[in-house]
C-alpha cells in the first residue's frame, strides 16, 4: 500500500451508468471521498493528471487464464494480474482450466491465496465437472461457499446434455451462474480455424460456425427447461447472436460476452500461417464482426471479456496445426475495443465502459463483493481506470507484463491508452507504469 | 503458387524448356548452380518429390544436403525453428521444405536467410507438382500441333477429379491452370469438395462426372486417401470407384484427343483403372520425368546466379 492515503484524479471526465461529467475525483483511505469540479488536493496528496481522459470504474474481466498452477511458464497469478492492472482492470475472474483444474474447495483456496498479493482483485471461477472431464459434477456447493460465483469448464463446453441439465438444476439454489464455452466437439473435430473461404483456400481444416451455434441452441433450451441462469463465453458468430436475441426476447436469464479480438480480426489473418492468430473460437468473418459490433451497440451483448490466454513463445512457434489456441489480451482490451466500437461511432464512451466494467462486474457478482464497477460516488470503493483516448501506440509484446508474447495486435497501432489504475485506492499503475 | 503469378509461372516453364534439353545430353549435367548448396528438408516422408529435387539440384551442379525428420534431433524434441536455423547457419542457399502442416514452409521462410521452396505443405499447396503438370500439358499440346510449346493453356478444359478438399496438389493445380487461362472444373462428392469455393477460379464444381466426360480436354485424377472412409466422408472405396473412378468405360466416352493425368502415387482400380493409367492418353510417366527439369528451373529461377546461356554451357 502507498503511504499516501489521499489521491486526487484531476481534470478528467468521469463515466458511469449515469453518463459522463467533467469532475475531479478525490480518493481517501481506499474510497471515493468526493466528486466535483475543481477539488483541492489535500496536503501530501498524490495528484494524477487526467486532462482529456475518461475516468471510469475499474474494468472487470470475466475471462482470464492465469495459468497458475501448472502453466507458470506462460503466466502466473502475479504476472497476469500486473498485465490486468496495466490494462485498466481492477478485478479479473481466473478461469479454472489450470493443471490441476480448479474443481475443489482446496484448489479455490489455493488460487485465491495466490491472488491475495496481486495488483488486482483475483476472483476464481470453478469447474462445472471434475477435472473438466465432462463426466461428474464438481462440488459446486463447496466452491460457492468460498465465494465462487461463476462456474465453467471453459476450454470445453459440457458435451453431455444430461449432465449440464443436472448442473443447472443443482446450481439453482446456489446463487451462481454457469458459463458455457459453446463448442460441439463432434462438429468442431480437427478444426484449426473458422470453416469458410479462407480455410478452404489455405487447406487448413475448419470448424464451422455451427459448432458454436448448435451447442448454444441446446444450452438455451436447457436454460428454458431449468430456469437457471447461464452466461455464454466468447460468442463469435452472427448466428449465435440471432439465437441469443430470441432467448433474450423470451425473457430467459442469459448473458453473453464477446472478446476484443472477435470484434477486430477476421479469419483472413490466418493466411500468414502465424499461430498467434489461432484461437478458440476461431477468428470469424467480416460479416460476423459487423453483427458482433451491432450487438454491442444494441445491448444484446452484455460484456467484452478478454479470454486472455497466454502461451510460451516456443508453443506459438510450432506449425499452425500443432500450436495451441489462444491470445493474450489484458493490456490491449480497452484500446482494441475502443477502436472497434467508439472510434467507429457505434458506441458512446460510457456504453463502451459499461461493457468492460459495470456490466461484467454484475455478472460475476463483483459489484456486491468488492464494489467493482462503480459508480464512482462518495463512499464507493476506489477502483478506477484513467484512459487517455487520444494516445496512439504500437503494440510491442516484448514489453508486456504478461509472461507470454502471443498478442494478435503485435506491431499494430491502437488508439487510446490506460494511464492510471487504482485498485481499492492503491495507485497500482501511474503514467502507464506498474508501481510494484 | 499465387506468389509466382502468371508471369512467374511462364518464366519457370520457359526455363524448364531449356533444362529439359539437358536431360537429353550424354552427360545430363550443367554448371548452373555450381558452388551453391541446396538442402532438402523433408519433415514428412516422400520418395518421388525428394528424389526429383535432389536429382534436379545435382544436375545443376549444386551441392546437396539432405534432412529427414526420422532419425534427426527433432526426435530429441528440437523445434522446427531451431532445426531450420541450425541448417541455415551452415550456409545453405535454398531449402526445399516438405511438411505435414499447412504453412510450415512459409513460416520457415520468415526465419531463415536461405530461399525456401515449398515441396508440399499439409493440405495447402504443392506448387512444383502444378508447375510440372502445366509443363507436361504444354509439351503434349506442342507435340500435337508440331510447333513450339504454347505460352499459356487458354481454352483448355480440365476436370480435376477427386479429393480436392484434402489435396495440396489440387489447390496448386487450380491456381496454376487458371493463371494460364485454362477452364477448370472440380468433380467430387460434396464431402470431398472444399466447404467454400469463394475466390476459387473454377468454372464449375459438382458430382456429375459423366455429364462432363464429353466436354473436357484433360482429366486430372487425384489420389484417394483411404482415411476418408474412417472419417465418414465416403461409404466405401467401391462406391467411390463406381461414381468417380476413371474406368475404361468412362475413358471410352472421353473426346478422342483428351488426356489423363495423375500426380501419383496411384491407387489403381480405385480412382483410375490400370488400363487407363497405362493408355496412350496417359501422361503419368511424363509427369514424373518432367519433374526434374521443372525443379531445376525452379531452383535456377530462385537463385539466378548467371545468365541462362552461361548456366547451360
Amino acid at each position: 500500500m502507498s503511504e499516501r492515503t489521499s489521491i486526487l484524479v484531476h481534470g478528467g471526465t468521469i463515466v458511469g451508468p449515469g453518463g459522463e461529467r467533467r469532475a475531479d475525483l478525490l480518493v481517501e483511505d481506499g474510497r471515493v471521498a468526493a466528486v466535483g469540479p475543481d477539488l483541492d488536493a489535500p496536503r501530501g496528496a498524490l495528484v494524477l493528471e487526467a486532462g482529456g481522459c475518461y475516468v471510469s470504474p475499474g474494468l472487470v474481466d470475466l475471462h482470464t487464464h492465469l495459468r497458475e498452477p501448472g502453466g507458470e511458464r506462460a503466466e502466473t497469478v502475479a504476472s497476469g494480474a500486473r498485465a490486468a492492472a496495466l490494462g485498466g482492470y481492477s478485478a479479473v475472474v481466473a478461469m479454472p482450466n489450470t493443471i490441476p483444474a480448479i474443481d475443489s474447495a482446496s484448489m479455490v483456496r489455493d488460487v485465491l491465496a495466490l491472488g491475495a498479493g496481486a495488483l488486482v482483485e483475483v476472483a476464481v471461477a470453478g469447474a462445472i465437472t471434475k477435472g473438466r472431464a465432462g463426466e461428474q459434477l464438481a462440488p459446486l456447493g463447496e466452491m460457492a461457499a468460498l465465494g465462487v460465483r461463476l462456474f465453467t469448464d471453459d476450454g470445453r463446453g459440457v458435451q453431455d446434455a444430461r449432465l449440464l441439465r443436472s448442473a443447472l438444476e443443482y446450481a439453482g439454489d446456489l446463487e451462481v451462474v454457469l458459463a458455457e464455452h459453446c463448442e460441439d466437439e463432434a462438429l468442431a473435430a480437427g478444426g484449426q480455424m473458422h470453416e469458410g473461404s479462407w480455410s478452404s483456400r489455405l487447406g487448413i481444416p475448419g470448424q464451422p460456425a455451427l459448432a458454436e451455434e448448435a451447442m448454444l441452441a441446446r444450452d438455451i433450451a436447457l436454460v428454458r427447461l431449468t430456469g437457471s441462469p447461464m452466461h455464454f463465453l466468447h460468442l463469435s458468430t452472427a448466428g449465435s447472436l440471432a439465437l441469443l436475441a430470441a432467448a433474450r426476447a423470451e425473457g430467459l436469464p442469459v448473458t453473453a460476452e464477446v472478446t476484443p479480438h472477435h470484434l477486430c480480426l477476421t479469419d483472413e489473418e490466418v493466411a500468414s500461417f502465424d499461430p498467434v492468430f489461432k484461437v478458440n473460437p476461431p477468428l470469424r468473418t467480416a460479416a460476423d464482426i459487423a453483427a458482433l459490433r451491432e450487438a454491442c451497440r444494441s445491448g444484446l451483448l452484455d460484456a467484452v471479456a478478454t479470454d486472455h490466454a497466454p502461451h510460451p513463445v516456443e508453443a506459438k512457434e510450432e506449425p499452425f496445426d500443432s500450436a495451441p489456441p489462444g491470445m493474450i489480451g489484458l493490456e490491449t482490451a480497452l484500446s482494441a475495443t475502443w477502436g472497434a466500437l467508439v472510434e467507429t461511432g457505434a458506441l458512446s464512451p460510457s456504453a463502451c465502459f459499461s461493457l468492460l466494467s459495470w456490466k461484467p462486474a454484475c455478472i460475476a457478482g463483483l459489484d456486491r463483493e468488492g464494489g467493482h464497477g462503480g459508480p464512482l460516488v462518495p463512499g464507493a470503493a476506489a477502483h478506477v481506470c484513467v484512459f487517455d483516448p487520444t494516445e496512439r501506440f504500437t503494440v510491442d509484446p516484448s514489453r508486456s507484463a504478461s509472461r507470454s508474447r502471443n498478442s494478435p495486435f503485435a506491431g499494430r497501432q491502437l488508439t487510446g491508452r490506460v494511464l492510471h489504475t487504482l485498485v481499492a485506492g492503491e495507485p497500482v499503475v501511474v503514467d502507464g507504469e506498474a508501481q510494484r | 503458387m499465387a506468389d509466382l503469378g502468371r508471369e512467374g509461372i511462364q518464366e519457370v516453364l520457359r526455363l524448364a524448356d531449356s533444362f529439359a534439353e539437358v536431360a537429353e545430353r550424354d552427360i545430363p549435367k550443367v554448371p548452373a548452380l555450381r558452388g551453391r548448396t541446396v538442402a532438402t528438408l523433408f519433415f514428412e516422408p516422400s520418395t518421388r518429390t525428394r528424389l526429383s529435387f535432389e536429382t534436379a539440384a545435382k544436375r545443376c551442379s549444386a551441392d546437396t544436403m539432405s534432412f529427414s525428420a526420422s532419425g534427426s534431433s527433432m526426435g530429441k524434441g528440437e523445434s522446427l525453428r531451431d532445426t531450420v536455423e541450425t541448417i541455415d547457419a551452415m550456409g545453405v542457399d535454398v531449402m526445399v521444405v516438405r511438411h505435414s502442416s499447412a504453412g510450415a514452409p512459409a513460416r520457415v521462410a520468415g526465419w531463415v536467410g536461405a530461399a525456401v521452396v515449398n515441396a508440399g505443405d499439409g493440405q495447402h499447396e504443392h506448387p512444383t507438382q502444378a508447375l510440372l503438370d502445366c509443363f507436361t500439358l504444354r509439351e503434349a499440346l506442342a507435340e500435337r500441333s508440331g510447333g513450339r510449346p504454347p505460352e499459356d493453356l487458354a481454352g483448355l478444359r480440365v476436370a480435376v477429379i477427386g479429393d480436392v478438399r484434402h489435396s495440396r496438389v489440387a489447390r496448386s493445380e487450380v491456381l496454376a491452370l487458371a493463371a494460364l487461362g485454362a477452364e477448370v472444373h472440380l468433380v467430387a462428392p460434396a464431402t470431398l469438395l472444399p466447404p467454400s469455393l469463394e475466390g476459387w477460379p473454377v468454372a464449375s464444381a459438382g458430382a456429375d462426372l459423366d455429364g462432363l466426360l464429353g466436354e473436357i480436354d484433360v482429366c486430372y485424377v487425384l489420389r484417394l486417401q483411404r482415411e476418408r472412409m474412417a472419417s465418414g466422408l465416403l461409404p466405401s472405396l467401391e462406391e467411390y470407384a463406381e461414381r468417380f473412378g476413371l474406368t475404361a468405360e468412362r475413358a471410352a466416352r472421353l473426346r478422342p484427343e483428351a488426356l489423363v493425368m495423375h500426380p501419383g502415387p496411384m491407387n489403381r482400380g480405385v480412382e483410375i483403372a490400370p488400363e487407363v493409367a497405362s493408355s496412350a492418353r496417359s501422361l503419368v510417366t511424363r509427369q514424373v520425368r518432367n519433374g526434374v527439369a521443372v525443379r531445376m528451373a525452379v531452383l535456377f529461377h530462385l537463385l539466378q546466379p548467371t545468365s541462362v546461356a552461361e548456366g547451360l554451357r
